[in-house]
């Protein structure tokens, strides 16, 4: 028995895929009612959650059942009827299991946006057919860009309040591609939706037959995401030592760790950064079962032949592709403490498993979140910006570029009075 | 690339077990909280696979309301006799007596909500500094904004417009003296996920979960088990019943279905057509439409 090993044959519930995606969106453009219709229509609801729902509704005094209401979390939001916080919602269907992060989609709430995207696959905006692409639809796309979200599908909502028009969303889609031409993203796909009553949600639309492409849920389904993962560059980073200290496992020494990237095999020459060590993986096992090779997003206990010195912050590389070391790093930022930096700049900086002192010796310029455009005439930085800044680390790190690297590519700077995670960082 | 796709189980294990160790690398006072319910199962076999071949190294903590199914306690007992480890027992019941708080009264009475101080107490008397728990973000609206490490001030109190942001898989657990954290590797996990790892790791469960004949009576369209721990009613009817439980918690709070599941690849099949939550079967939810999130702010798992 190999509990490691993928499997081929079909195991109905075992067999799934899961995908990770975010909705973006304005404040009324329909997000709530488009993720309430998604579970409504694959019946991810369950009968005592529509009876509350059906009860929410008529004490609000609405007429018809109001999907939104599903995805309103908590008391104070509901008492507002605005989203505060990323939510995270969870369905399937038999082909996957889905996690969606909900994100608010004010200006002041960029920092959600970036957190919900920092995990996800596909990204949703969507865009109110009525005004098309406005300033928050750029903001959001260049979001989705920045944290590299691999498949970007713009939903155009209320197409029902635009009679359907076929125009209306050949204009928006063009207006769309003229500004996406500036980001840096591969897959881009559109939709004309309307979440209120359904169409080209789960089900195909009546009232725009002029439209061949696939639903939303199509695409969220069958989407490609196998390749989303690096698997070329071989990234282990140590968690945690496994020393059991008993009579039958005496000598035990793992490594425990989740593979960043990349594929290791028994018998792989490794390198250990930063001592620059080096030794060859004598097993790969976990809870007993061993295996003959482990790849990305793994857990795992690595065991070498030679006994040398290795704790958590190490990396784990092969010895004929070495990640990049540095202690001037050059990233791409998002700002999200409430606070904004400090005129020292000084941080603790965590990057996989490994936490050091930095310094920003560098604001390079800052993005308008307007036009795009840089602004090098930087004099703070508050939350919510998003720029370009240069750290000085106290010890070098060994990275990739995020473009390369989720995982190795991306830190987060933390305030040590406070202990808030305050910046976002994409290496360059 | 299709020999290195991963299943969504198996994704789901691999980022719990990643939290878990990081909980160990980052704390120094971990417990993890145990109820004998599934979730609390299916959360110290992840733990056992975080650190096998070496114990889990952090002790579990049960917060026990003294009105639990015998059952549970009888397989807490054995669960841990066959792995060797530790696991403190607090009782709500010294909180009573002690004066620290009020045993409600009344027919619908429970104890659910004392276990808020109880497990404060222990936090503080144990000197945690982080408390492993089994909360799912599919449970109740409440939770969906939980974040994996969920920081709790010097009250133990959540603080839902103030939480850390939580980028990729980067953890941030520092904290002040005083504060803790309460972590949950399953967040990203549904009931139904829970089952079909249960499945598919054939792991041992207390035998409430499968069918059997029980009294039972109705209290709000719920099946409660018939025991000392809820006051009877003069309207009460005591009825048999082949039911078995979707949740395990106290006896006070906890509805029974109806079923005839009686192996693992039933239930799942059952939960697969079911056309409730799990929670629904909760008693305690139903109190306001805010039950859950009230409790969390001030300091329930």
């Amino acid at each position: 028995m190999n509990a490691l090993k993928p499997t081929k044959k079909s195991k109905g519930y075992l067999d799934m895929e899961l995908l990770r995606f975010t909705t973006a969106g304005s404040v009324d453009d329909g997000k709530s009612t488009l993720i309430g219709r998604l579970l409504y229509d694959s019946k991810a609801i369950f009968e005592d959650q529509l009876t509350a729902l059906e009860l929410a509704s008529t004490n609000r005094g609405h007429e018809h059942l109001n999907l939104a209401l599903l995805t309103d979390g908590l008391k104070a939001e509901r008492e507002q009827g605005i989203t505060i916080d990323v939510a995270y919602r969870y369905f399937a269907t038999p082909r996957r299991k889905f996690i969606i992060a909900d994100t608010p989609g004010h200006i002041q709430y960029t920092r959600n946006m970036v957190t919900g995207a920092s995990t996800a696959n596909l990204a949703i905006i969507l865009i109110d057919a009525r005004l098309g692409v406005i300033e928050q639809t750029i903001r959001h796309s260049f979001i989705a860009s920045l944290l590299q979200i691999p498949h970007i599908v713009v939903c155009i909502n209320k197409m029902d309040l635009v009679e359907y028009s076929q125009e209306t969303f050949e204009d928006i889609c063009d207006t769309y591609m003229e500004f996406a031409t500036k980001l840096d993203v591969q897959d881009i796909r559109f939709v004309p939706i309307s979440a209120l009553h359904g169409d080209n949600v789960v089900n195909r639309s009546k009232n725009m037959e002029w439209f061949n492409g696939p639903t939303l849920m199509y695409i969220l389904e069958n989407i490609h995401i196998g390749s989303d993962y690096n698997f070329l560059d071989a990234r282990f980073p140590v968690q945690y030592i496994i020393r059991p200290y008993s009579q039958e496992f005496h000598d035990y020494r793992a490594y425990a760790g989740r593979v960043a990237s990349g594929i290791f095999r028994v018998g792989d020459k490794i390198k250990v950064l930063p001592s620059g060590l080096t030794s060859t993986i004598s097993k790969l096992e976990l809870f007993g079962n061993s295996t003959e090779e482990t790849f990305a997003s793994q857990s795992i206990n690595m065991l070498l032949e030679d006994d040398i010195d290795i704790s958590r912050g190490d990396m784990i590389v092969k010895e004929n592709n070495l990640p990049q070391q540095s202690q001037d790093i050059d990233i791409m930022f998002c700002w999200l403490g409430d606070k904004p930096m400090l005129p020292n700049g000084k941080y603790i900086l965590k990057h996989t498993s490994s936490e050091v002192k930095c310094k920003v010796s560098q604001v390079t310029y800052k993005i308008n979140m307007e036009t795009l455009e840089r602004d090098k005439t930087v004099d703070s930085v508050g939350m919510n910006d998003i720029g370009r800044m240069v750290l000085r680390t106290q010890k070098p790190l060994f990275y990739d570029p995020y473009r390369k690297n989720r995982i190795t590519g991306s830190v987060i700077l933390i305030d040590e009075a406070t202990n808030n995670t305050v910046c976002a960082g994409m290496i360059n | 690339m299709r020999p290195y796709r991963i299943t969504h189980i198996k994704e789901l294990e691999n980022e719990a077990i990643y939290v878990i160790r990081e909980v160990a690398a980052q704390f120094e006072r971990p417990a993890l909280l145990f109820s004998g319910g599934k979730d609390s199962i299916v959360m110290f076999h992840l733990a056992r696979k975080a650190f096998w071949p070496a114990k889990v190294p952090f002790p579990l903590l049960h917060i026990d309301t003294g009105h639990n199914f015998p059952e549970t306690l009888v397989f807490r007992d054995q669960l841990m006799e066959k792995t060797g480890q530790q696991c403190i027992v607090k009782l709500v019941q010294e909180s009573i007596d002690k004066g620290r708080v009020q045993e409600e009264t009344g027919p619908n009475a429970s104890r659910n909500k004392l276990q808020t101080i109880t497990l404060l107490d222990a936090i503080e008397e144990l000197k945690l500094d982080i408390a492993l728990g089994g909360g799912r973000r599919d449970e109740e609206k409440a939770r969906a904004k939980e974040r994996f490490f969920s920081h709790r001030d010097d009250f133990g109190q959540w603080d839902p417009k103030n939480q850390r942001p939580e980028l990729w898989n980067i953890f941030n657990g520092k904290k002040n003296m005083g504060e803790h954290f309460r972590v949950f590797p399953l967040s990203n996990w549904t009931e139904m996920d829970v089952w079909q790892y249960i499945l598919m790791e054939n792991i041992d469960i207390p035998n409430l979960y499968f069918t059997h004949e029980r009294e039972v009576i109705e209290r709000n369209g719920t099946w409660l088990a018939n025991s000392d721990c809820i006051p009877p009613l003069a309207t009460d009817k005591i009825v048999k019943k082949k039911i078995r439980f979707r949740t395990i918690g106290d006896m006070t709070c906890t509805g029974a279905v109806e079923s005839e599941a009686n192996s693992l690849e039933e239930i799942v099949r059952e939960v697969a057509a079911s056309r409730s939550t799990e929670r629904g079967t909760r008693y305690d939810d139903k109190r306001s439409e805010t039950a859950m999130e009230d409790r969390k702010k001030e300091g329930y798992f």
